[in-house]
């Protein structure tokens, strides 16, 4: 069981919400699958393939763990690095490959910068850039889902820089006045772009700042899938008996760059990063299911050839598939287009016509 | 003088206002260590120390906050949002508190900080770093707004800004922040605010731009001037205060006008620019004013290409103005 927040900085795995090996397993293969991305997706970056890159590699276990202890009827308000939930909610991969490009099949239309999708469908509410403002939102549907007395909760997403928001803290508030039934799950990576966690706040531990609001924050080890199922499956718990939110500070570190606009050795050291990476969450895992004998090496390099086969598959058709049609820039800012847009969107049209413009 | 990029002629114009005076300092997110995302402020917290050279946390409401009360204890802050895109948590200390609290006060409290952000799309930034909310801060009473596209006017409109005696939002164009490049005058450098430079004299039609704009709007002057249409084109440099006798001047002697911008043009400021015209040069006018700007919808990340001006679509309004009349 997850300790209140000011007394441990880890807590130990859980033996209230065990895990079978199947569970195990599926869950490794998507954390495999997540990092695998990553790194396709950082060299697709380098080649001028895709414009930009937010890298989730060493945030595995912790969005993993905490993705597969949510139902899918529960909602997800996400921010750009939640990789490891899109995938556990059986987002496909091409999808996501879609929206990197912008191309014809982007869910949301070329609309947003790689990373900010958005899958109603998988209840994966659309990320944004802007900082923190999920958390109220996240807050108000959990609102809303009292009202309508459904068993679901909201979970939202969050890193260690946010908690210096107005949103977190006006959504955190909001949350503890209604005992809402929303999981505030913060991936405290130790660094907003490269400012350290110690320079964000004063205080001991990011969970603790629940206290303040009403209810109970908690720390777990981010790199550990046992540790953060168990915390947010019985956060979820005490949220569906109306015993409201939980905060969750999961402890992780990322391993690689802010973006791929940032150039992380300006502000932090080779070595700590390496001696973070000696607990890198996939190797944990796999560790543990090699010992269990729940993972062999055939299983494992049959799911490492799955998973190549499924990334470059999933690139080539993103590649192939059209372009985005030049005129959906003028659907989508209102229901229906208003007079002005319409007149400006036949002026676009002979402007594209003449080729004044060019996609 | 030296030849340098506008990213590095924000950075002189930093470094020469924290030499110049011990209570300039600037403050914002990854300002410091990091040298900021842009790279504006490298280098000032080895020279300048910790102390004036701020990383804050992730909060603009606290960014904007504590400069606002800084200034009004008599330190100068400069303070960075990012980009302009995420400066709305600050909003209410912007146009609630620093815009106002001279007069609210009946002058006992100035409040002088000056904002930098980066603005502007082109740099493949989508709807969150690429937006141009000018307009907005325009519409607030109070705020100086100024936004350079040289080298040289972002060092000397900065200086200016910092030696103001009142709030200024410093709009950099970061997608020229590395491709606009010139020659700065070293030391003390200023330009003054409220007076529009001419990139190139015309006499056929007159085009005003800002920022990042200069470059398509000078491209389809030269374009223009290759079947005789002689176009002036007008940097406006600061929007608050504008240059009206500039503007006035020119659509005197050219007699027509095409306002550039790539915010969205309902509102924007080009409507501003174009009431006075119409106001004030109206019967100079031999055709209506055109304006090229970005559409009314949301920045968009696959197709800004399109939706930003560029060139030929700059070229296209000044043929359709010159065709009229
Ligand atoms: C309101 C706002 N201010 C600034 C930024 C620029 N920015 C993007 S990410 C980031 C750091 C975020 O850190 P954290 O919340 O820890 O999340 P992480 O990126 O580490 O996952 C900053 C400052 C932004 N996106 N929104
Ligand atoms: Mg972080």
């Amino acid at each position: 069981m997850a300790k209140a927040a000011q007394s441990a900085p880890t807590v130990a795995p859980g033996v209230s919400h065990a895990l079978s090996n199947d569970r195990l397993l599926s869950m490794y293969r998507v954390m495999v699958l997540a990092r695998a991305i990553d790194e396709r997706c950082l060299s697709l970056q380098r080649q001028g393939r895709i414009g930009f890159y937010v890298p989730a590699s060493g945030q595995e276990a912790a969005q993993i763990g905490c993705a597969a202890a949510l139902r899918d009827e529960d909602w997800i308000f996400p921010a750009y690095r939640e990789i490891g939930i899109a995938l556990w909610r059986k987002v496909p991969f091409r999808a996501l490959m879609d929206q990197f490009i912008g191309n014809s099949t982007d869910r949301v239309k070329g609309r947003q910068m790689p990373n900010h999708y958005s899958f109603r469908d998988h209840n994966f509410v659309s990320a944004s850039s802007p900082i923190g403002t999920q958390i109220t939102q996240a807050v108000g549907a959990a609102m809303a889902i009292q009202r309508r007395h459904v068993p679901q909760v909201t979970a939202t997403f969050f890193g260690d820089g946010a908690t210096s928001s107005n949103d977190f803290h006006a959504g955190m508030n909001f949350a503890g006045v209604y005992r809402t039934p929303t999981i505030f799950f913060c991936q405290n990576n130790q660094w907003a772009i490269s400012l350290p966690r110690n320079r964000q706040t004063h205080s001991a531990t990011l969970a603790q700042k629940a206290e303040a609001y009403g209810f109970s924050g908690v720390v777990v080890d981010g790199t550990d899938v046992h540790a953060v199922y168990d915390a947010v499956a019985t956060a979820r718990e005490r949220a569906l008996a109306g015993e409201g939110p939980t905060l969750i500070e999961a402890q992780v570190y990322r391993f690689g760059p802010h973006s791929t606009s940032d150039d992380p050795h300006r502000y932090r050291s080779d070595a700590d990063v390496a001696e973070w990476k000696r607990k890198d969450p996939i190797l944990r895992l796999r560790e543990e299911l090699r010992t269990s004998g729940a993972l062999s090496d055939e299983t494992e390099s049959q799911l490492q050839e799955a998973v190549k086969r499924e990334i470059s598959e999933s690139i080539e058709a993103a590649e192939g598939a059209p372009a985005l049609d030049p005129m959906t820039l003028f659907d989508d800012t209102f229901a229906q287009r208003t007079p002005r847009l319409e007149e400006e969107r036949a002026e676009f049209q002979r402007l594209l016509r003449e080729g004044v413009i060019r996609p | 003088m030296s030849e340098m990029t506008l990213v590095q002629a924000v950075n002189r114009g930093l470094f020469e206002a924290m030499k110049q005076d011990p209570d300039v300092l600037v403050l914002g997110e990854d300002v410091g260590v990091d040298g900021g995302v842009f790279r504006a402020t490298d280098g000032l917290i080895k020279e300048y120390g910790a102390e004036r050279v701020i990383d804050t946390p992730l909060s603009e409401t606290g960014i904007i906050g504590t400069a606002v009360g800084m200034a009004l204890y008599g330190l100068k802050p400069v303070a960075e949002i990012q980009f302009l895109d995420f400066i709305y948590p600050a909003f209410d200390q912007i146009v609630s508190e620093l815009a106002k609290f001279r007069f609210r006060s009946g002058g006992q409290y100035p409040c002088h900080v000056v904002i930098r952000a980066p603005y502007g799309g082109g740099i493949k930034g989508g709807v969150y770093h690429s937006q141009s909310t000018e307009a907005y801060f325009c519409h607030t009473a109070g705020l100086k707004v100024a936004i350079p596209s040289t080298p040289a006017d972002a060092k000397g409109l900065l200086l200016t800004a910092i030696h103001d005696e009142d709030p200024v939002m410093f709009f950099e164009p970061k997608r020229i922040y590395r491709t606009a490049t010139g020659e700065v005058p070293d030391g003390d450098y200023r330009v003054p605010f409220g007076q529009a430079r001419t990139v190139r004299e015309g006499e056929h039609l007159s085009i005003f731009a800002y920022g990042a704009m200069i470059p398509p709007a000078s491209e389809a002057a030269a374009a223009l001037a290759k079947d005789g249409i002689s176009a002036e084109v007008i940097d406006l440099r600061t929007l608050v205060p504008l240059d009206e006798a500039a503007a006035v001047a020119s659509v005197e002697k050219t007699g027509r006008a095409v306002v550039v911008h790539e915010a969205a043009r309902f509102c924007g400021f080009g409507a501003e620019l174009s009431a006075i015209l119409a106001e004030k040069a109206f019967y100079s006018l031999k055709a209506p004013i055109l304006r090229v700007t970005g559409y009314d919808t949301p920045f968009p990340y696959a197709l800004e290409n399109v939706y930003l001006p560029n060139a030929a679509r700059i070229e296209a309004a000044a043929r359709a103005v010159m065709q009229e009349g």
